[in-house]
């Protein structure tokens, strides 16, 4: 587990926005605490708790005093908001740079996109598709 | 059950010098043996309920060092304090551990060794340290002796040199000290067990604060338990920071051969591998975001180094000639 080649604590975070994402988390649920965290992962706890603090600052996450960390209200949309931005320059591009690279002409990958949507393939809005194209980046 | 303050640690200008001793020689004169330096010059603060971890080659000082901390030892020359953390966060309680019982009462070290006695039941062994320790835990104690498979009705010298380590675990989770410090606590224990060793460490530690020091040449296994390192090599202190600080004392580049030779610019190359079109090179320092972008933009894949790696290149005797 957190094999990446990122900083742990950006790693955990990144866990837990696809898990918000996705649903598996929902808005009000409590996510583990920084000691479940750093024993099942065998981490220290303060690197959990950087995690979680980064989370809190970008309004993923938030603290309930005395009780621990919950999934913001709004968390999941903001995300969504926030991965759509970011799908063009962080997924699309890199896919049609190596389309260019195999001589593959816009109007195929048109083509395909298009043919894709119709024949009701996972969309945009769809949160597991969401996190397919995240794993991708 | 109450949980004492953690301690913290001060180490000021410590030397520590073995073996300097006269001799006679085969001719009447007198001679001076040369003296060993274990610890030279060095000066270095332990947080109080922070997990450290002490990393050094063999006869880098680790032992030494923790032996000061818990008076097994007395410098040569400079000074070591410890204790409690002030409400405002002072230093002032802090004391010299040598003879003073107020103070090694609190600190247990647990040694390679054992420090257990060989003739008697384990169970003897058990009672001496909760006699020592005002915060042990027997019910721990039985708890992690049945977790390890360790019977304390045996002799310590009937047990492996694995389950001899496992003892020592044992006594330095259920010793509960505000200072607990292991030295290289894992020999001998199968992967099985260290994994279960590090677990303990970190479920007591998350409901018991304090300051945990830990000795290992096993960097892998344990460096995500640290949240400060400090790195040792040969009797000088090489640095002594946070894990998260010594992590952007070196980042890697994989990519393109041209893309990643002008991305690294000017920066020191720690390290140099080439598959094919390939490169990866591993370089000094961290990146800032506009050297992260441009790896990016270039599709270049920025990585971070293990401290295991850093270590090796930190402590590399061919380092010193070209720095």
């Amino acid at each position: 587990m957190f094999d990446g080649p990122e900083p742990i604590y950006v790693q955990i975070a990144q866990m837990i926005r696809s898990q918000v994402l996705a649903g598996d988390l929902a808005e009000e649920e409590q996510v583990m605490s920084t000691t479940q965290f750093a024993t099942t992962f065998r981490i220290n706890p303060a690197t959990a708790a950087k995690a979680f603090a980064g989370l809190v600052d970008e309004g993923v996450l938030y603290k309930r005093r005395g009780v621990g960390m919950f999934v913001a209200p709004g968390a999941r949309e903001r995300l969504v908001g926030h991965h759509r931005e970011a799908y063009f320059d962080d997924v699309l591009a890199p896919a049609l740079d190596q389309a260019d690279l195999l001589g593959i002409p816009a109007e195929d990958v048109a083509a395909y996109v298009l043919r894709r949507h119709g024949a009701g393939a996972p969309r945009a809005d769809r949160p597991d598709a969401l996190t397919e194209n995240q794993e991708q980046s | 059950m109450t949980t004492p303050a953690p301690f913290g640690a001060r180490l000021d200008d410590v030397v520590v010098r073995f073996g300097s001793q006269r001799r006679a020689t085969s001719d009447g004169s007198i001679v001076r043996d040369e003296s060993t330096v274990a610890l030279d010059e060095v000066g270095l603060t332990i947080r109080p309920g922070i997990i450290t971890g002490v990393l050094g080659r063999n006869g880098a000082g680790k032992s030494t060092m923790m032996a000061l901390l818990a008076a097994f030892l007395r410098p040569t020359a400079g000074t070591v304090r410890l204790g409690p953390e002030s409400t405002t966060g002072g230093t002032d309680a802090w004391e010299d551990p040598w003879e003073n019982a107020w103070v090694t009462s609190n600190v247990q070290l647990v040694r390679e060794s054992g420090d257990l006695q060989d003739d008697e039941k384990l169970s003897e062994t058990l009672k001496y340290y909760a006699d020592l320790r005002p915060h042990w835990d027997a019910d721990l104690a039985a708890r992690l002796l049945d977790l390890f498979e360790v019977n304390p009705r045996k002799k310590p010298a009937a047990l492996s040199r694995g389950k001899k380590s496992a003892v020592g675990a044992t006594i330095g989770l259920a010793a509960r000290a505000p200072l607990t410090i292991f030295d290289e606590v894992y020999l001998g224990m199968d992967a099985p067990t260290r994994y279960a060793f590090y677990d303990e460490i970190l479920t007591d530690y998350a409901a018991h604060p304090r300051t945990v020091l830990l000795s290992s040449h096993l960097v892998e296994e344990v460096e995500r338990l640290f949240e400060d390192v400090i790195v040792l090599d040969r009797g000088r202190l090489l640095l002594a920071e946070t894990a998260e600080e010594m992590g952007r004392r070196g980042f890697s580049l994989t990519g393109p051969a041209s893309a990643v030779e002008r991305l690294a610019g000017e920066r020191r190359v720690l390290h140099r591998q080439q598959l094919g079109a390939t490169v990866q090179v591993t370089l000094e320092g961290a990146p800032d975001d506009g050297e992260a972008a441009a790896a990016r933009a270039a599709g270049v894949e920025l990585g971070t180094l293990p401290l295991q790696d850093l270590f090796v290149r930190l402590t590399d005797p061919a380092r010193e000639a070209t720095s």
